[in-house]
């Protein structure tokens, strides 16, 4: 029998449909005079998040020591950043990403990402800005809810998010029909948080209309502003369309120390999970310390973006050659 | 005994959960783009029959059952029990009701089906994937309509119901997918 895999799993009109909205995309930011920019997809250096894996290949040629490291990026957001600091102004990017292990019927290893920063917007005007996008490239007229992280675990777990024990949280998980064999030290409180979040609350969210979760716990900042106080928080966001996470959006972090200080503690994390440290970008911190503008930044799932425009459930029926086929 | 990593979960797997084996049916990769990833696995306990869900962490490791899958011809059931046999060696095993769940109505005798052992022990039988059964029962066929739009449902010989095209009649043979439970075609008698 002849073998079929080399076909698209995307039928043809939803790769029309990519082709339309990416045009869409750039008119938007145009007629908004957000400069669209390119940056690398190799780098010596990357993230420090422990919780993603990078690919990594090797470069032999002039410019660089024999046999260098180089990192697939898993967002432009490094790069991006040291343009912003160099005075860039607002900036726009659509871009391959890439993250090892990743694979399922929300991702890809090698995925589509639209990213941009706004100068002088903090993350509530910057959610404004994806809602009007959104909205016009889903054809939606509802407003999109608001709502913070604490009200979204009050209003499915009747949980307080920043200040239940992690016995409550295994408790409610536990007595909520989410069985593992995970203990506390294995995942820590933000996975304890992690799981209540993506098994029993993700899936209620944005099915009416569109939703922005805001106010994160100040552990999971990564690289948000935190906002000090008697729970201090993170000025972070994330938007929901029919349970899918479509977009994490920022305040920014423009602290250089502050940085060196979180990057510190990922590096610490990383060691202590996998034994090692993959370079990390010191070029970042520098940038930070000669200066990022005040600025709000987001990262957008293109991919799944097209799912929800075409209604599918899978990214294979989005993208042509997932890397089952590619 | 080995061990399976949450990368090499698939439908079909059986691991060993609390001491019983399971067979993994689905599995969802979840990972919020800032936080832990985890697999959400649906299982069927293999001894139970019972269906349930169990999460891990991505990249954890989980017990293998030490399972056998057997292919066996099935000779007949006796009302509690389904004998199947060997081809090779001839032994014969019985097979429990709850054993037989889905598989059971599909069968009418002689077929080749994977038994799936456990130290010994049937725990679960795959029905060959295709089958081929008389129309016992359904609503009398339209003349002329072969376009398999709309359609009906048919009982078959074994007390299976599918639903099929509107031309097929009483005594047609059919052919039918047990893994989706779907009608194929009609096989010439």
């Amino acid at each position: 029998m002849l073998c079929d895999d080399w076909r698209p799993t995307a039928p043809i009109e939803n790769i029309r449909l990519r082709a339309e909205l990416l045009a869409k995309t750039r008119q938007f930011f145009a007629a908004r005079d957000v400069l669209e920019v390119e940056t690398p997809l190799l780098s010596v250096a990357t993230v420090s998040d422990p919780h993603l894996q990078s690919f990594v290949t090797r470069y032999n040629g002039p410019g660089l020591p024999p046999d260098t490291p180089l990192y697939l990026q898993t967002s432009p957001e490094a790069a991006m950043k040291r343009l912003l600091a160099a005075g860039s102004s607002s900036i726009y990017q659509i871009c391959k990403a890439f993250r090892d292990g990743e694979y399922g019927a929300r991702h890809n290893p090698e995925f589509t990402m639209l990213e941009w920063y706004r100068v002088g917007f903090d993350h509530f005007t910057l959610m404004d800005e994806v809602e009007a996008l959104v909205k016009m490239l889903l054809d939606l007229d509802c407003e999109f809810e608001r709502v913070s992280y604490q009200v979204i675990f009050e209003r499915y777990l009747g949980l307080d998010p920043h200040r239940a024990s992690l016995d409550d949280l295994m408790r409610c998980a536990n007595d909520s029909g989410v069985f593992t064999d995970l203990n506390e030290i294995e995942i820590g409180r933000d996975g304890w948080l992690d799981l209540l979040m993506s098994h029993l609350i993700e899936p209620h969210l944005g099915l009416a209309a569109p939703l922005f979760i805001y106010d994160y716990p100040a552990s999971q900042a990564v690289l948000a502003k935190v906002r000090p106080g008697e729970v201090a928080l993170a000025e972070r966001f994330e938007l929901y369309v029919t349970g899918v996470e479509l977009a994490n959006g920022y305040h920014e972090l423009c602290d250089g120390d502050e940085f060196s200080r979180r990057f510190e503690r990922d590096t610490l994390q990383r060691k202590k999970d996998e034994g090692f440290v993959p370079r990390i970008n010191r070029r970042l911190n520098t940038a930070l310390e000669a200066g990022l503008p005040e600025s709000a930044g987001v990262a957008l799932g293109f991919d799944r973006l097209l799912m929800l425009a075409a209604g599918c459930d899978s990214i294979n029926g989005v993208v042509n050659f997932t890397v089952a086929n590619a | 005994m080995g061990t399976y990593s949450t990368n090499e979960f698939r439908g079909g797997l059986k691991l060993m959960i609390d001491g019983d084996p399971c067979s993994i049916i689905d599995n969802e990769f979840v990972k919020p783009g800032k936080g832990q990833a985890f697999c959400r696995v649906k299982l069927r306990n293999l001894k139970s029959g019972k269906v349930y869900e169990r999460t891990y962490k991505s990249g954890e490791s989980v017990e293998a059952a030490d399972v056998m899958d057997t292919e066996m011809q099935f000779l007949y059931s006796d009302g509690e029990q389904w004998h199947f046999m060997e081809p090779e060696s001839f032994e014969q095993h019985a097979v429990s009701e709850t054993a037989m769940a889905e598989t059971a109505k599909w069968l009418k005798g002689q077929e080749e089906c994977l038994v799936t052992l456990w130290n010994g022990v049937p725990l679960s039988v795959a029905a060959p994937n295709f089958v081929e059964l008389a129309v016992t029962d359904t609503d009398p066929g339209v003349r002329g309509d072969t376009s398999g739009g709309g359609g009906k449902p048919a009982t078959l010989e074994t007390g299976a119901v599918v639903r099929v095209p509107l031309f097929v009649n009483i005594d047609d043979l059919l052919k039918v997918d047990t893994r989706t439970g779907e009608y194929v075609s009609r096989v010439k008698n």
